[in-house]
């Protein structure tokens, strides 16, 4: 009897300081990841866009509430654990014999009514503000399409076309600019997903969705698809560069001018015309011009290559081409199996696609 | 005495030859031994799919891990998750409710003996063909052994553009296959429950395990006929040139989705009413008063079932439809929540007052209350829509409903399996073992769980095989694997005890927990007719009558 009694009160202990531990750590990273970086940790409570931060002012209620919930049935139960426990000196007759009351059965269905109703109503309006929100005359427009394992991205109005690294300009709340992007799927199911920027919307094939964003300050900002679409879904990564107003003007300008050519890189550009790269690339002003995979005429302004999986540097260039399975396994790029005096012509010549 | 040379017949064999001990498993149409089957199945299914798990958890331990390869890990959460509903959670509660709802009303067997059997057997085969995908899926170009579609299995990364070779034709047919066998099973429940209670035992005296059984039933009905009508329409798909789920061919993926959740989220009430239905029958015995609020909770039980049937597209806020459809579908999701909190309550109350005695199957149940709390706020949370457009996908959802799945679902299970031993043994098992289980179980649950929440809410997606560094993940997933491996060793202390006990247990006798319903008052274990006179009862309790003629029930009910 002893050694129970011993094992009851550690049972309430032990899982209050459990509880309250985990409570305490979520908290604690909540806080630590605001004092980190700008943008490395793609934190859904540290919001930069419109559609993010209406979500985040819903959270904090529905974690207030919620966490008012927690205290007072948690202490009911510990209370109640603790209190009603066979005593030691417990004659062994049996407690009274309750079964039950109508008063209090409808006091703990009509309060938690009452509860529901408030998060309800708090609930759609911001569904309604996030979803119907009208499209402002300086919005820019994307069709961002979903590839197994990559994101194309369009600017119909400005003529842009590029992969993986979708530019913006920063939304001044004075002059929105806010970008309203069209998702769709070439394959399979994919999910926009930038935790500081918007929730996430899937890309689906035969089933257009649509998004939007205002970011409110310049910087990079990390995301990746949320919805599995296959072998490499985990390095299917979004990078959304915020830019300024003049810089993303300046973005537009350089990706709207035709593929750079250098006669240096000539031998290069004869084997990326003469194999099968252009069956699934575009450069601008060549015979290239596939659609499978992404548009390579201004592949040097970017950052990183196979969806942000790499670097984009000579040496990580040399090894996607060499062999793609070497940087992201299951990426549907053929290894393209050329000697070494070829393949570094041909990654010189990629690297004049400024 | 008796019941020592039963129980050792029953398990040993005692003076039959192999054969004929085999043959009367495998021939059974006997209630309780396929309860029985139905269990152990589920714990050898709960064992492969534990390891499944594992894997997953050393691949994500360090970010940019070698330690599986994309392809295996994607096979290991797709065989994780089917294993796990559908060879383990489903086939385990059937087994329980198998043996223990005709012993709990009175009956000497299921209205349909032969269909019980034919139920188990499906299931049983359903595993087996989904598992010999790993040496049988070996399709064009060695394409692919096991299914690698995630266990909802979005269209159309099953369509054969996607998804060459036939690992996903075994995923199919194996849950068509045990889909029909639960459907078998819930037709069997119903009548039974309907028609062979015992003479006084009217439905409003029936034990709540029955009552929760019976609902449970209703939905399997309602909710696995559109999975398997989905699974036929696939294979139509992928083999007579239909395009239900093509999409390249005008087909519609949504559509798809659909199916699976009008299935998929029902589900999750199939498998937590039993759970609930466990948490009813053993917190009033070891707080030695009756259930609070037994109307109530039979009410609660029924709203749940009907609310649960329209709550399946708050699994798809993010994949575009109307505003309105997210909000009914918020309003909908947050309503279950009612008569959820009102079980809660009367749990509560129940212990209220009473003398409330820790053994494992308590203490078990006092740590769902807990971990059940969690998992419906969190659930409250996954229901206001435009937070859910964060949440799903990520590592917070996978949290949330392993918290459901484990820590409520799970945890009652465990306090059943203490609870019931005895009566299906004869023998009473190890409660210092038992404690052992417990802790580690709670220690290892609350590392691996709690800190899951974290790195969903830092933008980790679930199903990625790898992450980057740099993004505040490493230090959590860290966590949760150590307490994978915690979780492991309390479960092979679990599965030890049972085994352990089984032989060297002391003898439990009929009634060892001094409980009231119609269960005990059997031998331990029962005899093939179960009882030698069918009981007559005139209250909810009806063993308490007995024990306390002074004081009997059915002058308060």
């Amino acid at each position: 009897m002893k050694c129970s009694e011993q094992t009851r009160s550690r049972a309430s202990n032990i899982l209050g300081i459990a509880f309250l531990l985990g409570g305490f750590l979520i908290a604690a990273t909540v806080c630590a990841a605001d004092s980190a970086g700008p943008s490395q940790i793609p934190n859904i409570f540290k919001p930069d866009s419109t559609p993010a931060d209406s979500i985040f002012r819903l959270s904090k209620l529905v974690l207030v509430i919620t966490s008012i919930i927690f205290v007072v049935v948690f202490s009911l139960i510990a209370y109640a654990t603790a209190k009603f426990r066979k005593s030691d000196a417990d004659d062994g007759s049996e407690p009274p014999q309750v079964y039950g009351s109508n008063q209090v059965e409808l006091a703990w269905t009509v309060i938690p009514g009452l509860i529901v109703l408030v998060l309800f109503l708090a609930t759609a309006r911001v569904i309604l503000s996030v979803q119907d929100a009208p499209k402002p005359p300086g919005a820019i427009e994307v069709i961002a399409v979903g590839h197994q394992y990559w994101w194309e991205y369009r600017y119909p109005e400005l003529g842009v076309v590029t992969a993986n690294e979708l530019h913006v300009p920063v939304s001044d709340p004075q002059h929105p600019t806010p970008t309203f992007i069209t998702l769709l799927s070439a394959d399979t199911d994919h999910s926009f997903w930038v935790p500081r920027l918007a929730g996430k919307t899937d890309l689906i094939p035969n089933h257009p969705n649509h998004t939007w964003i205002d970011p409110h300050e310049a910087g990079l900002f990390l995301g990746q698809c949320a919805q599995y679409c296959g072998v490499q879904h985990a390095k299917m990564l979004l990078r959304v560069y915020v830019d300024s107003a003049a810089d993303f003007d300046a973005w537009v300008q350089g990706q709207k001018r035709v593929a750079a050519t250098n006669d240096a890189a000539a031998e290069g550009r004869h084997i990326f015309e003469s194999t099968a790269c252009i069956n699934c690339h575009a450069v601008s002003g060549t015979v290239a011009d596939g659609h499978f995979g992404p548009d390579l005429t201004h592949l040097m302004s970017r950052d990183t290559i196979a969806a942000g999986a790499a670097l984009n540097t000579r040496e990580n260039l040399r090894a996607w081409i060499q062999s793609p399975d070497s940087i992201k396994p299951g990426s549907l790029m053929p290894a393209m199996k050329l000697n070494d005096h070829d393949l570094d012509a041909l990654t010189a010549y990629l690297e004049t696609l400024r | 005495m008796a019941s020592e040379i039963i129980a050792i017949n029953e398990f040993a064999g005692g003076g039959q030859s192999v054969g004929e001990w085999l043959h009367g498993w495998v021939t059974t149409v006997d209630h309780k031994r396929l309860g029985i089957l139905y269990i152990l199945f589920s714990v050898f299914f709960l064992v492969i799919g534990g390891i499944e798990a594992t894997i997953m958890r050393i691949q994500l331990m360090v970010p940019h891990n070698h330690f599986v390869s994309p392809e295996v890990f994607n096979r290991m959460f797709t065989m994780h998750g089917t294993t796990m509903i559908f060879f383990v959670a489903m086939p385990v509660l059937f087994g329980f409710g198998t043996y223990l709802i005709p012993l709990m009303i009175g009956a000497r067997d299921m209205a349909f003996p032969r269909l019980n059997a034919l139920s188990f057997w499906l299931t049983a085969f359903g595993g087996l063909l989904l598992y010999f995908s790993f040496i049988g899926g070996n399709g064009l170009y060695g394409a692919g052994n096991a299914p690698d579609v995630g266990w909802f299995a979005y269209a159309p990364l099953t369509s054969r553009a996607f998804s060459v070779g036939h690992s996903t034709d075994f995923w199919t047919l194996a849950l068509l296959i045990s889909g029909i066998g639960s459907i078998g099973t819930a037709v069997n429940f119903i009548t039974t429950i309907i028609t062979m209670r015992c003479p006084g035992m009217t439905l409003g005296k029936m034990p709540l395990l029955a009552w929760m059984n019976l609902v449970t039933a209703g939905m399997v009905i309602l909710a696995v006929s559109p999975l398997t009508a989905a699974q036929i329409m696939l294979c139509f798909d992928r083999y007579l040139g239909a395009h239900f789920f093509d999409t390249q061919a005008g087909g519609s993926a949504v559509l798809w989705m659909h199916f699976f959740w009008i299935f998929g989220h029902p589900e999750v009430y199939i498998l937590i009413l039993p759970s609930f239905a466990f948490a009813s029958e053993i917190i009033p015995v070891f707080s030695r008063k009756p259930i609070f609020g037994y109307p109530i909770m039979v009410a609660a039980t029924v709203m749940i079932g009907f609310i649960s049937m329209s709550v399946w597209a708050h699994h798809m806020f993010a994949i575009g439809m109307s505003s309105y459809g997210n909000t009914f579908f918020t309003i909908t999701s947050m309503l279950i929540s009612i008569p959820t909190g009102i079980k809660i309550f009367n749990w509560i109350g129940t212990m209220w007052g009473g003398k409330i005695r820790f053994k494992a199957p308590m203490l078990f149940c006092v740590a769902f209350l807990f971990q059940f709390l969690i998992a419906g706020l969190t659930g409250i949370m996954l229901a206001a829509s435009p937070f859910n457009w964060q949440l799903t996908g990520s590592y917070f959802v996978v949290a949330h409903f392993h918290y459901v799945i484990v820590g409520a679902i799970l945890f009652t299970l465990f306090g059943a399996f203490y609870y019931w031993y005895p009566k299906m043994t004869g023998r009473m098992y190890n409660e210092t073992l038992a404690r052992w289980h417990f802790w580690l179980f709670v220690i290892g649950f609350h590392l691996t769980f709690d800190f899951m929440h974290i790195p969903g809410l830092l933008g980790m997606p679930r199903r990625i095989y790898t992450y980057e560094p740099g993004r505040g993940w490493e230090f959590w997933n860290l966590l949760v694997t150590i307490g994978t491996f915690v979780q492991g060793i309390a479960v092979l202390i679990f599965v030890g005890n049972l085994l352990w006990s089984m032989f060297r247990g002391p003898v439990a006798g009929n009634d060892p927990w001094d409980a009231w319903t119609l269960e005990w008052s059997t031998t331990s274990p029962p005899p093939d007719y179960n009882f030698a006179t069918i009981p007559v009862v005139e209250s909810r309790r009806p063993l308490w009558d007995l024990k306390h003629p002074e004081d009997p029930d059915w002058k308060y009910e």
